[in-house]
């Protein structure tokens, strides 16, 4: 497709031109009211409040929840995923037992126990917090165990050989050589923790920006629920972009694409 | 003749709990079932002890359940409905998914304008707009279908775009001064090589389907599961949740089973290429 290295100007230019397109078609509908205001909000009216909500307090006491609840939940996934996953990828029995299970567990989707979640822990924020952390530990546990457990053997026998004891193992070879594959699995798990959120948020919750979403929907404030529905998108955007940015950092140059 | 078997040395008689351990480390999957019966003794134990019977119920009570709650025609309906939605958005991801992905992935220039709108398209964190689909497809099984098949279809399309891409053009040639005509050669030479990766895109497609269907079945809660999951919740009868819960994991395993044994018998003729 693009040479290495190259820009791929003809991406840019096809998607920059295709959201212009989008956004004048939606302009042109709603303003020659051939479609009604309530399925689709005229985009200049939601473009003045998009410039209402980012001034307000509401948004940011909404996304100050949905933050302390998305870090809360990969904080928690990232420590239990992290610890078991390098405690069972150390061993290879341990490896050869638990791994299918924990994969096979993953298969089943997550959100079908979203009830379950609201049983123990309550509508408002632990049980997002819970599940979050539930579904962002699946990623960085089975990303940690295969990064450790796939370590090359002979990096491992080389540096018993030459006398490193179980800490000079961990923190030399072992650490550095299965940071890649675990940095991989951090990213995923915040960005499914930061979806997963939102999701049980607009499902059954008090406050966070996914019940804020569909408290504007159920009560017709269409302009501002669109408004809000952009300003979601350009964070899951910009997390999206600086996590890859941040990865990237972590990966070696020779493995790079 | 007799002596000899005497003065065979006598082999040293392992533990018990040596055997033991052997026994499992040689049979990983004798210690996974192990595993899984102390979970659910461990579970059934807290559910008489520890825990508040109102909230978490142990599988006893939750077996108990299960003849009331599936005998209650709503509950078995709604179960229905899901499996129909997850199966109708699954197939309509496959065959839109192929449809969309072959004439972007055949041609150059095509791949590379509508590529980065795929992408682009596929960046967009979905779960955002669920109200929106359910304001515009209603709170019936058409919301439900129309959001599973947004999950579902960006597997397909990117995957039968990146088979596409490993079509060796040689084959082409050969087939085209073999006197095939196009409609053959997308037959006998394009589609067979697109096997392997599409099915690597339905295992993706079924569970990006489960995960939309069921999102979408939660979130509306005038009908279907998410009805009765709250009915269940706010009644305090964790059990009936329970069951719920039970039935659509199981509902999932087997889809997902289905199609992983699909992508085994379609493709055990030629190796995986990755």
């Amino acid at each position: 497709m693009t040479k290495p290295g190259g820009f791929n100007w003809v991406a840019l230019i096809v998607r920059v031109g295709f959201v212009l397109g989008v956004l004048a078609v939606w302009d042109y509908v709603t303003q020659n009211d051939i479609v009604s205001p309530i399925f689709l909000p005229p985009i200049r009216l939601v473009a003045v409040k998009f410039v209402q909500i980012i001034q307000s307090s509401t948004l940011y006491a909404n996304l100050w929840v949905t933050v302390v609840e998305v870090i809360s939940a990969f904080a928690i996934a990232s420590t239990v995923g992290l610890t078991l996953g390098y405690l069972i990828g150390r061993s290879r029995y341990a490896t050869t037992v638990l791994e299918p299970l924990i994969a096979g567990l993953f298969a089943i989707p997550v959100i079908i126990f979203l009830p379950i979640f609201i049983l123990f822990f309550g509508i408002d924020i632990p049980s997002k917090i819970a599940f979050g952390a539930t579904y962002a530990f699946f990623p960085i546990v089975l990303n940690t165990i295969g990064a450790v457990a796939n370590v090359d053997q002979r990096l491992v026998t080389v540096a018993r050989a030459m006398g490193a004891n179980e800490q000079q193992l961990f923190r030399r070879v072992l650490f550095p050589a299965a940071l890649p594959v675990i940095v991989t699995g951090l990213r995923m798990g915040a960005i499914v923790a930061f979806l997963s959120i939102l999701a049980s948020e607009q499902i059954a919750g008090l406050r966070g920006l996914g019940t804020r979403i569909v408290r504007l929907g159920e009560g017709m404030n269409m302009a501002e629920m669109f408004a809000y529905i952009v300003f979601v998108i350009i964070i899951a955007g910009l997390l999206n972009v600086s996590l890859t940015r941040l990865q990237r950092h972590f990966t070696p140059v020779e493995a790079r694409q | 003749m007799t002596s000899v078997s005497t003065s065979m040395p006598e082999v040293p008689s392992l533990s018990p709990m040596t055997r033991l351990r052997d026994y499992f480390l040689l049979r990983p999957g004798a210690a996974r079932l192990v595993i899984c019966i102390a979970l659910v003794a461990l579970w059934e134990i807290s559910g008489h002890t520890i825990m508040d019977p109102d909230f978490l119920s142990p599988p006893s009570a939750i077996i108990q359940a299960i003849p009331r709650v599936l005998g209650n025609p709503g509950v078995l309906g709604a179960l229905w409905d899901t499996f129909y939605e997850l199966v109708l958005a699954f197939a309509i991801s496959v065959v839109l998914g192929v449809l969309i992905a072959i004439p972007i992935g055949m041609h150059k220039f095509t791949l590379r304008s509508a590529l980065p709108l795929v992408l682009l398209l596929y960046s967009i964190p979905q779960v955002t707009i669920l109200p929106l689909f359910v304001l515009y497809f209603g709170v019936g099984a058409g919301s439900k279908i129309a959001f599973g098949v947004t999950h579902g279809i960006f597997p397909i399309i990117l995957n039968v775009i990146a088979g596409l891409q490993t079509l060796e053009a040689a084959l082409l040639t050969a087939a085209h001064s073999m006197g095939a005509n196009r409609r053959q050669i997308f037959r006998r030479v394009v589609l067979p090589h697109l096997t392997p990766s599409l099915f690597a895109g339905l295992r993706l497609a079924m569970s990006g389907t489960l995960l939309g269907v069921l999102l979408a079945e939660l979130y509306v809660s005038a009908g279907g599961i998410g009805y009765y999951t709250k009915l269940f919740s706010e009644s305090f009868d964790p059990s009936a949740t329970f069951t719920l819960v039970g039935a659509l994991a199981l509902m999932a395993v087997f889809l997902n089973e289905v199609v992983r044994r699909a992508e085994k018998r379609a493709s055990f003729w030629r190796t995986q290429q990755q």
